[in-house]
């Protein structure tokens, strides 16, 4: 072989490599939505959903249902959302508008950084701090460990948004003699507004997934909501719970309830991304008219 | 040549190396899209010549060469149709690599571009390594020459490990000319190639330009009237992507046909 | 003027003051994980950090003790195992993307790739222990037991709950941070390197190797750290796949061992334990010795990627 005809083959098996990999990394994609759902679906049904889990004493005994840990996760992403979602904002905000300072480069890193925390940790700082102090296991401390990891995808994805919105709508209404302050919240903010949903949709849907800031702040449960100073259920405590035990049906119950979550996680994403790509189209509609 | 030796070289007719026609486009058009930026451009470059390319800007000229070595198609969306001949040859026919026509006729930008990873050696080197000449006396050999030519080897001669983009900007575009000239072309295009450039380093490159015919045959691309009749045997004039006149430089400049060209050429617009 | 100025600088100060909620948190985690490692910490001192027996049972013979070495090194061998195995399908994924693939398919087949960070972690290790450590065990691991069995790394009857699996598993799921990164390095690099390239007759494969690759090194390294302290950093994934070993049976020794990182020792084990016990603290120190390992790596990957380029915080999932 001449090294032209070397280096042609060398290219050819290059571009299947590459092409190789991706068919490598869609694989398990594929795989986990097929898996999920084949094994899933065949759980659900209105009494799985709302029905509580049923201890599983008796072989073939059916296990219940899920109904405590759905209504647990939307319980949390309510109480998160409540915590994590103003405070993101205002960093970002703070960030953005305000940011061209050592401070705000410190807090912009400490935020990334923050992103990428390990969620175990979490669980265990907020067990120490809140937990403990209670003295029992919490909603209150489920939602506390999960704003650790919303506040700061908000806070970035916040100042992404607000940076987005040009120099020109600000300083149009300043120049109206609107103060600073209410130009960022009523206009600035506003002209923002789809990135902002965007940002704080994606960070609930990955929040709604994680496991390991619950396992020491609700626990877990076979029963609904009793109370801000009880343990609570939650699907990807549930999950893990039921998939790892030795029981069958416990196990088909994970299944089911993995379906609903990937259900959850994956429509908030894809859901998202549509209305982004409509969206895009109203934001330039928008700005003409303030130009006008 | 050097490495492969396997490549489509040998020309069409029997006498085509005593041929006096380098190169050759025959109804060559091209477009970026649906944007159509050459049409039907059919003209000759003559061996061992120097031919210039001029127009206003937007022409068409900088498309023009880049369909010679096939650098055009490298843009997404971008085609062409007509034929273009090296040494008779169509370079655009199927079972033809670009990669190999792109070793036969080189280029130089507009905007220098030696490899800011590499040193100045390795600049120079870097074509021949990839046809897989290894380091050695015949590597540094071709590297001087390559370099003397492009008369830049006594002012790097020590640096040689420098890497290529620490020398001043007329420095860097004859190195660019030493790194395309080290794989032995056939042809040079070059891109406007002192446009970036002050004076003095514009003179010195044409100096360069008119010794380059010699070995090589050159097509330059430049809005510079006086640099086009300063260096070339022959000039185009394109304008609106089509190909209004050309002709020896001397014939064009004293006596255009076209009324076009004898508007820019007097510089009523450009 | 005045009072305008006052309403803005409250608001100035307001967000600023909530803006702190990102140190406040990095300061509550570290105080409260070191005071309650400190009575390990006390008690052990350096044979914490190189130790490998884990003892929370005491008996005349064996004392309690506590050495994180075997899940210091889970940690690191995992990530070490995603790294190798997820860094060049990365590469190619945004090769791919960026060189080589036809505009009708860039927007898809990134969003694919996106989708996969959008799979909780649970639902990996749901997934891995139910199918994929199948195809793990009896399509890599046994081969490569049966041929290659006195490798070290390969010793061990392999059944799928293990170093590999959980480091592979890690791959799969570090693969949208670092193939979207090195998209954008790559991305950025200027098109007149690759023109010049392409003039000297360089086939495509040869451009982005010696040229688009080289100069874009630094981001891709900044990329793979990155993916690094993602790594680090899982949790509920790894714990379903390593097998739950203890002490210094959790040793890294083989890839086919069952072993244990420092989350998936937390996640496992820290609610048997009662607090005010040394067993207690010895999982806050794990804790805090992930905290710590986590923070160096992820700053040293922020400062790296920040300089290249800007990155878009916490949306790179």
């Amino acid at each position: 072989m001449t090294s032209y005809t070397y280096r042609k083959f060398k290219n050819r098996l290059f571009f299947v490599l590459c092409l190789g990999c991706v068919i490598i990394a869609v694989v398990p994609l594929v795989s986990i939505l097929f898996e999920v759902i084949a094994r899933g679906a065949p759980q659900l049904s209105l009494q799985f959903l709302t029905q509580p889990p049923q201890p599983p004493s008796l072989p073939g005994q059916p296990a219940g249902g899920i109904g405590p840990a759905i209504q647990g996760t939307l319980i949390l992403i309510v109480l998160t959302s409540l915590i994590g979602i103003p405070i993101g904002v205002m960093s970002g905000v703070f960030l953005a508008e305000y940011g061209n300072n050592k401070y705000a480069a410190v807090t912009r890193t400490i935020n990334d950084v923050l992103t990428e925390f390990p969620s175990i940790v979490v669980g265990i700082t907020v067990f120490l701090a809140v937990v403990l102090s209670l003295g029992h296991f919490s909603p209150i401390a489920g939602a506390v460990a999960l704003s650790f990891i919303l506040i700061p995808i908000v806070a970035r994805t916040t100042e992404e948004s607000l940076k987005l919105v040009p120099n020109s709508t600000r300083e149009a209404s300043l120049a109206l003699g609107v103060r600073r302050w209410r130009t960022i919240v009523s206009v600035v903010l506003p002209e923002a507004g789809s990135g902002l949903v965007t940002g704080s949709l994606l960070a609930v849907a990955r929040i709604a997934g994680e496991t390991a800031p619950l396992i020491m702040t609700i626990l877990g449960s076979q029963y609904f909501f009793q109370g801000f100073n009880q343990p609570m259920d939650a699907l990807p405590l549930r999950i893990w719970r039921d998939v790892t035990s030795p029981y069958p049906s416990q196990i088909a119950q994970g299944w089911g309830a993995a379906l609903v979550l990937i259900l959850v996680v994956l429509s908030l994403n894809i859901g998202v991304r549509v209305a982004t790509a409509r969206r895009s189209n109203g934001a330039h509609a928008r700005l003409g008219e303030i130009r006008k | 040549m050097i490495g492969d030796a396997d490549i489509e070289k040998t020309p069409a007719a029997s006498d085509s190396a005593l041929s006096s026609e380098k190169m050759q486009t025959i109804g060559l058009s091209a477009w970026f899209g649906e944007k159509r930026a050459l049409k039907n451009i059919s003209l000759t470059i003559k061996t061992n010549s120097v031919t210039a390319i001029i127009g206003p800007s937007g022409c068409g000229k900088s498309t023009f060469v880049r369909c010679l070595n096939r650098m055009h198609e490298l843009v997404p969306g971008a085609r062409m149709s007509g034929r273009v001949l090296l040494d008779g040859r169509d370079i655009y026919k199927r079972d033809v690599d670009p990669v190999l026509i792109r070793r036969r006729v080189g280029m130089v930008f507009q905007k220098p571009n030696p490899f800011p990873t590499m040193s100045i050696y390795d600049n120079v080197a870097a074509g021949l390594r990839l046809t897989g000449v290894k380091r050695g006396k015949s590597l540094d050999d071709i590297v001087r020459q390559s370099l003397e030519q492009a008369t830049l080897w006594d002012e790097v001669k020590d640096d040689l490990k420098k890497p290529g983009t620490s020398i001043s900007g007329g420095q860097q575009q004859r190195l660019c000319i030493a790194r395309a000239i080290a794989l032995q072309p056939e042809v040079i295009l070059m891109d406007e190639p002192c446009s970036a450039l002050d004076p003095t380093a514009t003179a010195k490159i044409e100096e360069l330009i008119v010794s380059l015919k010699q070995n090589y045959t050159v097509v330059i691309v430049t809005h510079n009237m006086q640099q086009a009749a300063r260096v070339s045997d022959f000039t185009a004039f394109l304008y609106l992507g089509e190909l209004i006149e050309y002709g020896s430089t001397k014939d064009m400049f004293e006596n255009p046909t076209s009324e076009i060209t004898e508007k820019y050429i007097t510089g009523k617009f450009g | 003027m005045k009072i305008s100025s006052l309403e803005d600088d409250l608001f100035k100060i307001l967000a600023a003051v909530i803006a702190a909620s990102a140190a406040v948190i990095l300061i509550v985690t570290g105080y409260t994980l070191f005071n309650g490692a400190l009575p390990v910490l006390q008690r052990f001192g350096t044979y914490f950090f190189t130790g490998t027996q884990w003892n929370p049972n005491a008996t005349p013979l064996y004392p309690e003790i506590y050495g994180a070495l075997p899940y210091l090194l889970g940690t690191l061998v995992t990530a070490a195992i995603a790294l190798l195995i997820g860094v060049p399908i990365s590469l190619g994924i945004a090769i791919f993307l960026v060189e080589m693939s036809p505009r009708g398919l860039r927007v898809p087949v990134s969003y694919l790739i996106e989708l996969l960070a959008a799979v909780p972690s649970v639902i990996y290790g749901l997934w891995g222990l139910f199918v994929f450590r199948f195809w793990i065990s009896d399509y890599v691991e046994t081969p490569l037991h049966t041929y290659l069995g006195w490798f070290p790394a390969f010793r061990g009857t392999p059944f799928g709950l293990d170093f590999l699996t959980a480091g592979i598993i890690l791959a799969i799921m570090i693969i949208p941070t670092v193939s979207s990164i090195s998209r954008e390095v790559i991305r950025a690099v200027p098109n007149s390197i690759r023109e010049g390239a392409y003039s000297i007759g360089a086939t495509k494969w040869e451009v982005i190797r010696n040229w688009v690759l080289s100069y874009g090194r630094s981001g891709i390294f900044g990329a793979v750290i990155l993916g690094l302290g993602r790594a680090v950093g899982e949790t509920m994934a790894v714990t379903m796949l390593i097998g739950n070993a203890s002490g210094s049976a959790a040793m890294p020794t083989s890839l086919f061992k069952p072993g244990q990182t420092m989350s998936s020792l937390i996640a496992n084990g820290f609610l048997e334990s009662s607090p005010g016990t040394l067993l207690y603290s010895a999982y806050i120190s794990v804790g805090l010795l992930l905290l710590l390992l986590s923070l160096l790596i992820n700053v040293i990957a922020q400062v790296m990627v920040t300089r290249i380029f800007k990155v878009k915080g916490g949306a790179v999932e």
